[in-house]
């Protein structure tokens, strides 16, 4: 049994919560993933690491109620126990192996969309306290879907907002910054590493491969045992296919099928669910990237 | 009881036609006057070939006079002396190739049926609450066992029974590894059997710690430095599951055997109020001729589908036990021998709606011994369908090979670890079961299990 020692509410149906996991808490690093399993009839239910705290012995996850089992999860309370939380899984971000002298000379851009924000959250932290300066963007459809703000700004070298709707900071989607970055502020930037919606992913790596800046990317498809075992989130990176949950998350963004990808992702979607979800949420994806309608 | 000493005490089972809908056990198993009056039939040879065909050596016709003579208590003792498992074996063992094979009555009538009494025997001790007995003193050393499938328990256990202080590490939430995600509970019981045969071994002092990914969470070198413990069994299976290459494999509707199987059985999608999802096709092949394969042809067919074995050899070489590809047939699964799949085809929003197949004769042998399939020429048709399932066997996993150093695999992804004991080439480090010799049976992983047991008590006496 694994126990919630932290629950906050950060936006629009987006909850932190902090678990006791000692060996997950010893072991993992950013980039890397959770499975976490409420009860005897729960899922397993795979989450990015969003930050961890050895000494405590503590693994922070963020997650949005965008189905059963989330909303489920959003109903725990600090005190209470889920039953099953296994970790790390999956590979750490290649940022962590690569010698910090390399990384210090790079020019980095981290492009965050909606609940995306948590997974980013950690990795520029982990640069930051390797003395890494980094940019990143924080993406989303209006002011009130920005998460992790002020965290962000205390270890991102330069934190920028964009909203579709201009309610907060630029007005535009991620894409429209990273542009207005490049071509009005002179940036250059020799990585971007992406994580949001699928079809965030997709845009900002049809624009990065037009400005030639290679792109990370982290997927997370349809998962069971997390471990290799089953198979079910299966990509198609460049020639090949990955297993994200052993070959990733983290892939090659210029190498990734997004249409593949978003066609899996909709497999236990049923019509029904879709219908409930379109009714109480507007979208099934909550990024900023001002694709989807 | 009659008993006509050449043909076996019929076992009872429910009606095909019943249990295509249900998910019960489909063999019912003997009573008490039905195992003792097949028990009449064994024949106690002084030379006992059947022990020899068992890889885990059980003293069979010890345990079967027990049952001759109503002792039940008492056979259960001899079994236990040799196996942890006897419910799972009674239930997934084949043994018509190994212990039933060797047996004298089969040479002119039908064999002894091995494996019903067993199972019998088993069955009867854990509905009269009889536990193992633990006997050993404390040796006061430490031993880790990766992966709690049979190889796993089955080293556990006779660990522990040696004295050690064991634990278990198992990635998934529940322990059981093969026999909890992998063979259905038509077949194999989850609560009844192999929960308590679980408990069995934990009685003998096995701690369980589930959610463990060794390799990510904790490597084997920490368990070794770190954490304290003198020797560590590799016993993590082989649950990799392969895909064929051919086109339209990424689509909706196509799956591994591993993840079907594990949605329904581990997840236990099939029954009411659990939340993972499984998709319940209309119109189902499962590629492959295993006992995988059949086991996820049985489930599918008993989530209301029709279901088409695809295979592309005959009936003769299908890998499936006897007893699988019977059971099969009669809940009314469609063979399609012969027919190899070219490509899945895929409508407009990426589901499955069909597969390409071609169709197969057999010319000379190939490596393996058995006739190499070669395509017909011009014989190319379609099948309609909804759902593909992929079994076409798996590999070993190789997040424990990558992150040990000094541990040597062959080109299969396989540890390479001596038979008699299970030692690999890192010192204090054993393997066995699937994570060796890729998929093979419960019990060779049962056997290699209890060799790696002696290996690692001589390793740690020296």
């Amino acid at each position: 049994m694994y126990k919630i020692v932290r629950k906050e509410y950060l936006a629009n149906n987006i909850y932190l919560m902090d678990i006791e996991a000692p060996r997950v808490a010893k072991s993992c690093y950013p980039g890397q993933f959770v499975i976490v399993k409420m009860d005897e009839k729960g899922e397993r239910v795979p989450l990015t690491v969003c930050d961890y705290d050895r000494e405590a012995g503590t693994v922070t996850i963020v997650f949005q109620t965008v189905g059963a089992s989330t909303k489920m999860m959003a109903q725990y309370e600090v005190g209470e126990y889920f039953q099953d939380f296994t970790g790390p899984l999956g590979c750490k971000s290649e940022l962590i192996d690569e010698p910090i002298e390399e990384l210090k000379k790079k020019n980095i851009l981290f492009v965050a969309g909606g609940v995306g924000t948590a997974p980013v959250y950690p990795q520029v932290k982990w640069l930051k306290e390797q003395g890494v300066d980094v940019d990143c963007i924080i993406g989303a459809r209006n002011k009130d879907l920005i998460i992790l703000e002020e965290e962000m700004k205390k270890v991102a070298a330069n934190t920028y907002v964009a909203t579709d709707d201009g309610s907060y900071g630029f007005k535009g989607n991620v894409n429209d910054k990273i542009k207005d970055l490049v071509n009005n502020e002179g940036k250059k930037y020799d990585l971007v590493v992406a994580i949001g919606p699928l079809i965030m992913m997709k845009f900002v790596c049809l624009l990065t491969k037009e400005l030639g800046i290679k792109t990370i990317v982290s997927m997370n498809p349809i998962m069971v045992d997390g471990t290799g075992m089953c198979g079910a989130c299966r990509l198609s990176v460049g020639n090949e296919i990955k297993f994200a949950c052993v070959d990733g998350p983290e892939f090659d963004g210029h190498l990734v099928n997004f249409d593949e990808a978003m066609k899996r992702q909709q497999m236990y979607k049923t019509e029904e669910g879709r219908a409930i979800l379109r009714e109480k949420e507007g979208a099934t994806h909550h990024g900023g990237c001002g694709h989807c309608h | 009881m009659e008993v006509d000493v050449l043909k076996r005490v019929p076992v009872r089972e429910q009606d095909p036609k019943v249990r295509a809908t249900n998910f019960e056990e489909v063999c019912l198993g003997y009573n008490q006057e039905e195992a003792m009056a097949e028990a009449t039939r064994c024949l106690k040879c002084k030379k006992p070939q059947c022990q020899t065909g068992c890889p885990v050596n059980i003293d069979i016709p010890s345990f079967i006079r027990e049952v001759e003579a109503g002792t039940n208590a008492e056979a259960y003792k001899v079994i236990s002396m040799y196996s942890a498992l006897p419910a799972v074996c009674g239930r997934v063992c084949p043994q018509e190739s190994q212990c039933e094979s060797k047996c004298i009555r089969g040479i002119k009538g039908e064999p002894v049926s091995i494996g019903k009494l067993e199972r019998f025997v088993a069955d009867w001790a854990r509905e009269n609450g009889i536990k193992p007995e633990v006997t050993a003193e404390k040796k006061g050393k430490k031993v880790a066992v990766i992966g709690s499938g049979p190889s796993g328990l089955t080293c556990a256990g006779d660990l522990a029974k040696a004295g050690y202080d064991v634990t278990i590490f198992e990635a998934l939430h529940e322990a059981g590894g093969v026999l909890v995600y992998g063979i259905p509970e038509f077949r194999l019981p989850k609560q009844t059997v192999v929960a308590a045969e679980v408990e069995n071994v934990k009685a003998l002092g096995v701690k369980i710690e589930t959610n463990v990914v060794i390799g990510k969470s904790v490597t084997i070198d920490e368990l070794l430095n770190e954490e304290g413990f003198d020797a560590v069994f590799v016993g993590s299976g082989a649950g990799l599951p392969k895909f064929m290459g051919i086109p339209g494999e990424n689509a909706n509707g196509v799956f591994s055997a591993n993840e079907f199987l594990t949605r329904n059985n581990l997840m236990k999608a099939f029954k009411e109020g659990y939340d993972t999802p499984i998709f319940k096709g209309k119109k189902v092949a499962v590629v492959g001729g295993g006992n995988v394969a059949m086991d996820a042809a049985r489930t599918a067919l008993r989530l209301g589908g029709e279901v088409h074995i695809v295979y592309r050899r005959g009936e003769e070489e299908l890998p499936a036990r006897v007893e699988e590809v019977h059971h099969a047939k009669e809940e009314g699964i469609i063979f399609n021998l012969l027919t190899n799949p070219k490509e899945i085809l895929v409508d407009e929003n990426g589901w499955v709606k069909g597969m390409k197949c071609v169709e197969m004769t057999l010319g000379e042998p190939d490596a393996s011994g058995r006739r190499k399939p070669v395509e017909k020429e011009g014989s190319e048709f379609v099948l309609d369908l909804d759902t593909v399932i992929m079994s076409l066997g798996t590999s070993p996993n190789p997040l424990i090979s990558s992150t040990t150093a000094g541990l040597e695999i062959n080109k299969h992804k396989c540890i390479v670890a001596e038979e008699a004991t299970g030692q690999t080439s890192k010192d204090g480090v054993f393997a066995g079961g699937d994570a060796v010799t890729g998929a093979a049976t419960v019990i060779l992983a049962m056997g290699a299990g209890k060799a790696a047991a002696k290996g690692i008590d001589e390793f740690l006496s020296k």
